[in-house]
């Protein structure tokens, strides 16, 4: 096990995961920009947008907490709609936890309060081509730092000078991040079993993205999961037989 | 309504969620068919974040024609990275050819 000792080292570290974030840091600036505006034309002070951004800091959830707040949905609904809308979060998680499971616990605070959907793109593009445990948090702690930066400015922008900004939708920006992920994807559809599980996941996602909250894109996760245990399940049979025979 | 215990109980909610696995670390030991599982999780997320936001970018309805920018591009990249694997040169040729195609081509 290596760890990058010296500071040098991690500011490297961290300008990379930056770095590899850039496509995903445009392609949210727009929806900060968009999040600030709806605020300003809502119930909520300003400031009560700009703390959701700091202390929630997940656009999904935060944009349908708004449609909620102007329709005066309880407490209750509106948590529990945060649950639902953010579960997805568990599979990055939970595949992202052995190549953190090392770090102290503050650590893994930290990076779990960062973790987005861009930035477990970025980040499990990174860990992956390396053994668990041999890469520091430095990376993972970038791609987060920045994402999260970049949230803040865009929705203070957003908050003070929404309405200077009209159209910003149609400018299509957040295709940047649909490019980064399809860099991150096409490479690992190297087998039949990936491929079939992504396009089963693809097609049902589009087929179900008028289900609320999110529970379409889960769904269609799911299946696709399903789908690529199932085509695994005779290698892992085969695995299992030569592990029982040793 | 109070807005503030509103906007800090979404974010212990979300914080939890997202960190949960990892504070729980090695205490959670994932059986090898749940391994086998996690392993299928980033190529079917990504690729269900993509597809609706490519196929129709402006709500639910399919834009499967050459006037859809998102699409076109996305097949750019599409192509680039499985021809090159080379994941920079993919984000600007894709970038590229989306831009252009709205702004130039469709003008």
């Amino acid at each position: 096990m290596t760890h990058p000792a010296k500071p040098a080292h991690r500011l490297k570290e961290l300008t990379a995961g930056a770095r590899d974030t850039l496509p995903m840091i445009i392609g949210a600036s727009p929806f900060g920009v968009i999040y600030g505006t709806l605020v300003a034309s809502g119930p909520l002070h300003l400031w009560h947008g700009q703390l959701m951004s700091l202390v929630v800091f997940a656009g999904s959830a935060q944009f349908i907490a708004l449609g909620l707040i102007a329709g005066h949905a309880s407490y209750a609904v509106i948590w529990a709609t945060t649950f639902v809308v953010n579960v997805r979060h568990v599979l990055y998680s939970a595949t992202l936890a052995p190549y953190v499971s090392h770090l102290p616990s503050r650590w893994r605070w930290a990076l779990g309060g960062l973790l987005t959907d861009e930035v477990f793109a970025v980040a499990w593009a990174h860990y992956r081509l390396h053994p668990p445990g041999s890469v520091g948090p430095y990376y993972f702690l970038g791609s987060g730092l920045s994402m999260y930066l970049n949230w803040q400015v865009w929705t203070l922008i957003g908050l003070l000078f929404g309405a200077a900004f009209p159209g910003l939708q149609s400018l299509g920006l957040d295709f940047a991040m649909a490019a980064t992920f399809i860099a991150i994807v096409v490479p690992q559809l190297v087998a039949v079993r990936y491929l079939a599980a992504a396009a089963t996941a693809g097609a049902l996602a589009f087929f179900w993205q008028d289900w609320p909250y999110k529970l379409g894109l889960l769904g269609a996760v799911c299946v696709g999961v399903t789908v690529g245990v199932l085509l695994s399940l005779p290698a892992f049979q085969r695995t299992r037989a030569a592990e029982a025979s040793r | 309504m109070n807005y503030v215990l509103l906007i800090l109980g979404m974010a212990v909610i979300t914080w939890l969620i997202r960190a949960a696995v990892f504070v729980l670390g090695d205490r959670i030991v994932f059986p090898p068919l749940v391994r086998t599982a996690l392993g299928f999780v980033p190529v079917t997320v990504l690729t269900a974040i993509i597809v609706p936001m490519t196929v129709s970018p402006h709500g639910t309805d399919a834009e499967l024609t050459w006037r859809n920018p998102q699409l076109v591009g996305a097949l750019a990249a599409v192509a680039v990275s499985a021809l090159t694997r080379r994941p920079l040169l993919t984000i600007a040729v894709g970038l590229a050819v989306f831009f252009l195609w709205q702004g130039v081509v469709l003008k």
